[in-house]
């Protein structure tokens, strides 16, 4: 009888307890002095990380009113969809880095306006942002995310594969037309590939506007509203591209890996911030980006740093940011991102820190590159509008595709997200 | 018989205790002389039952009610992620259901994937295991290998064969020893569709093996004797013995290995991505793309419960069409 009557109140205490233990979560921050600031990040770099850590302790030093500062790192391939999730869900971080999510961050008023806090920080330097570097970041003359990386694309080349194949470029005059001929050559002479555009991989299809750009073609209008897929300059842009992969093989078609770091390429299309990944297994040559039929051109990878209105801080992780980005730790942050400030900007600031690429290859393929650049294409609505054109898109790379037709599909994909 | 007296027994006992214990509390006087005892045995065990099935009924709650309740909420609803907005929009997701360009080459692809997953792994399952219920050397090994690649983490299993079906991979190398140029796996629609079905299937393949050796094995050895004894042939053994007495476990592998295909997402993500197109875009991806890539939680809502009620409409089919194949003993 014992037995009976104990059971039915110990499995009642066990659910009350497994109960309040599933449902307590972190106690939320109730000190009314002090707060906390999280900001998330997709780097997992541990000397990057260290780096933030110190500039984060030496403000705290400073700010009472801020008890802590964390960087969460978040995976790179699932940033968007984590960083929206927490949004979402009510446990958004006061910073985030952002790429091209910027767009539908700031058309929803996520992000807080800086330029006030920035110029209102003594000593920080707002007219020393290149205006190229933030236009991206920037709605109706209010900057929402300090573009703390900016990174030109340019054309690493391992000059051993070259030299096996027998062939010489001549960068000063470097043509795309010159490039698919060496690589080409490079892939029937060694069978290694001969140019790719990393990250590209047959999906992420805007990394491509690293090579159409060169023939003055563009996704869509400058009002971002219409497509411009099936423009002229972007039909011969996909010929050559499509040309280059099944008629002289000098980009690897779909399927196929060929990692330019490890020596599996002749060529490839990737930011200079990407050097950290040459280990010194082959000789190599950085060049700006080769010349298109529309002439010399650059291209550039932004990210950016902003604070989220749903921060319970947004004063505290303003002024944070404006901290971590204020010209002394501009050029620390400098070592491992192209930073948007002119005073920084020059072939020995950037090399002073790189322990890969000296003054003159910094200066012709960032410094000499940025104030012309145009961005990768970026849009409201990026993910949507990345599937739908990537699902039309695969009917191009068949040896025998309509490109004509295939990029008018690729406009009808991505028309109606674009009138939005 | 047997049964039911011992019903009847338990229960005069359980009657006698509660009885004696009456009896024996207004002998002692601890406990009310009259009335009716409210926690008699019989509620005791009741309440001890519910209590045990609590913790199970509050998981069910919070984790299928509630959120199944929540897709209901969120479908008739637009809602900014960005910033929490919500706005009541009625029907307009589930009439937007019509006119998604891309929602009938989802389904097809859901079919194709669905059917050939469940055809495959329920017939080689079944071979498998008919080959291996049989005593001769080394069968443990094989039963073990057939089973193994169940344990092993989806995503692993899944980027492992992301390399092997590369244009440039192992199998396409194992293709080319032989004089064979393979074609490009992952790349082109339909051996990307197959290549899919391929990895998901042997995967596991090994659990409905596991579960039609067990059946296999409890088939009485006298219905094979007798068969054999009227001069059967195997195959007609196995058309009219074998398969009617494991045709409920033939049920049990269709009906989880369905649900189980309808809920398949990370062999697609991690192999294929998709595509290419839309070939291997299956809904159960098409739901994920929609609600947390794009951020129209609404409309991925929708399509999350109409993918819920084809999983208990394809369930419930299968459960009503029993009657018509499936044989039980009693």
């Amino acid at each position: 009888m014992i037995r009976t009557r104990k059971v039915p109140g110990a499995v009642a205490l066990t659910t009350v307890l497994a109960l309040s233990a599933a449902c307590s979560g972190s106690t939320a921050d109730t000190s009314d002095e002090a707060v906390d600031l999280r900001m998330t990040v997709w780097t997992a770099d541990t000397a990057q990380l260290e780096l933030f850590d110190t500039i984060a302790d030496a403000y705290l030093a400073d700010h009472p009113e801020v008890a802590e500062i964390t960087f969460e790192s978040l995976p790179f391939a699932d940033y968007n969809t984590t960083l929206t999730t927490q949004i979402a869900g009510g446990n958004a971080p006061d910073l985030a880095w952002m790429g091209d999510l910027s767009r539908d961050l700031i058309a929803s008023d996520a992000l807080v306006g800086l330029t006030d806090t920035f110029e209102e920080t003594p000593g920080w330097e707002y007219d020393d942002l290149l205006g190229s570097a933030t236009a991206e970041y920037s709605r109706d003359g209010t900057l929402y995310a300090y573009p703390f990386s900016n990174s030109p694309y340019a054309l690493y080349v391992n000059t051993d594969l070259l030299a096996a194949a027998g062939q010489e470029i001549d960068p000063a005059t470097l043509t795309w037309d010159q490039v698919a001929a060496a690589g080409s050559a490079v892939h029937a002479e060694t069978g290694k590939a001969g140019f790719v555009v990393r990250d590209f991989d047959y999906t992420a299809w805007n990394t491509l506007a690293t090579v159409w750009t060169g023939w003055g073609a563009s996704a869509w209008s400058e009002d971002g509203r219409t497509c411009t897929f099936d423009s002229p300059e972007m039909r011969e842009a996909f010929t050559f591209l499509h040309d280059a992969v099944f008629t002289s093989e000098a980009m690897p078609g779909p399927g196929t890996t060929a990692d330019f770091f490890a020596g599996d390429a002749a060529f490839t299309v990737a930011q200079v911030s990407r050097a950290s990944l040459l280990t010194g297994g082959f000789d190599f040559a950085l060049h700006p980006l080769p010349a298109g039929p529309a002439g010399d051109y650059s291209v550039l990878g932004q990210a950016g740093m902003g604070v989220l209105s749903s921060s319970e801080h947004p004063e505290q992780a303003a002024d944070f940011l404006a901290y971590l980005t204020n010209p002394e730790n501009a050029a620390q942050l400098a070592r491992y991102f192209p930073p948007p400030r002119t005073s920084l900007l020059t072939g020995e600031q950037l090399a002073a820190n790189n322990e890969v690429l000296d003054a003159s290859q910094l200066q012709a393929a960032v410094v000499d590159q940025l104030p012309n650049a145009v961005t990768l294409p970026n849009h409201t609505s990026p993910a949507e509008i990345a599937q739908r054109g990537k699902t039309a898109l695969d009917a191009m790379w068949r040896p025998d595709a309509d490109i004509p037709a295939v990029l008018r599909s690729v406009c009808t994909a991505i028309d109606p997200i674009l009138a939005r | 018989m047997t049964r039911t007296r011992a019903a009847e027994r338990t229960t005069q006992q359980a009657t006698g205790q509660v009885t004696g214990l009456a009896t024996a509390q207004a002998a002692t006087g601890t406990g009310r002389a009259s009335g009716p005892v409210f926690w008699t045995t019989r509620r005791r065990d009741v309440l001890t039952g519910y209590l045990f099935v609590l913790p199970q009924l509050v998981g069910v709650a919070l984790f299928v009610l509630l959120p199944v309740g929540m897709a209901i909420w969120y479908s008739l609803n637009e809602r900014n992620v960005f910033t929490g907005e919500q706005t009541f929009v009625g029907g307009d997701n589930y009439a937007a259901l019509a006119n998604d360009p891309q929602l009938p080459e989802v389904l097809l692809a859901t079919v194709l994937f669905c059917g050939g997953v469940v055809v495959a792994n329920v017939t080689l399952g079944l071979l498998i295991a008919v080959l291996l219920n049989r005593r001769f050397r080394g069968v443990t090994v094989f039963r073990t290998l057939f089973f193994s690649p169940v344990v092993v983490s989806v995503v692993a299993w899944t980027l492992v064969w992301g390399f092997l079906l590369q244009d440039n991979g192992g199998i396409n190398g194992l293709l080319d020893t032989v004089g064979i140029d393979g074609p490009n796996w992952l790349q082109q629609g339909d051996t990307a569709m197959l290549s899919v079905i391929f990895t998901q299937v042997v995967r596991g393949v090994g659990v409905n093996m596991v579960l039609f050796l067990a059946a296999l094995q409890s088939v009485p050895r006298e219905l094979y004797e007798a068969a054999r004894i009227d001069g059967a042939n195997s195959r007609t053994v196995f058309a009219r013995i074998t398969l009617p007495m494991i045709s409920p476990t033939v049920l049990l592998a269709v009906i989880v290995t369905v649900a189980g295909a309808l809920q398949s997402f990370a062999q697609i993500a991690v192999l294929t991505g998709g595509g290419p197109e839309l070939s291997t875009t299956v809904l159960v991806y098409y739901v994920f793309q929609q609600a947390f890539e794009f951020n129209d939680i609404g409309y991925g809502s929708t399509l999350a419960l109409m993918l819920l009620s084809f999983v208990m409409l394809l369930t419930l089919l299968q459960w009503q069409l029993r009657r018509k194949w499936v044989f039980y003993e009693d």
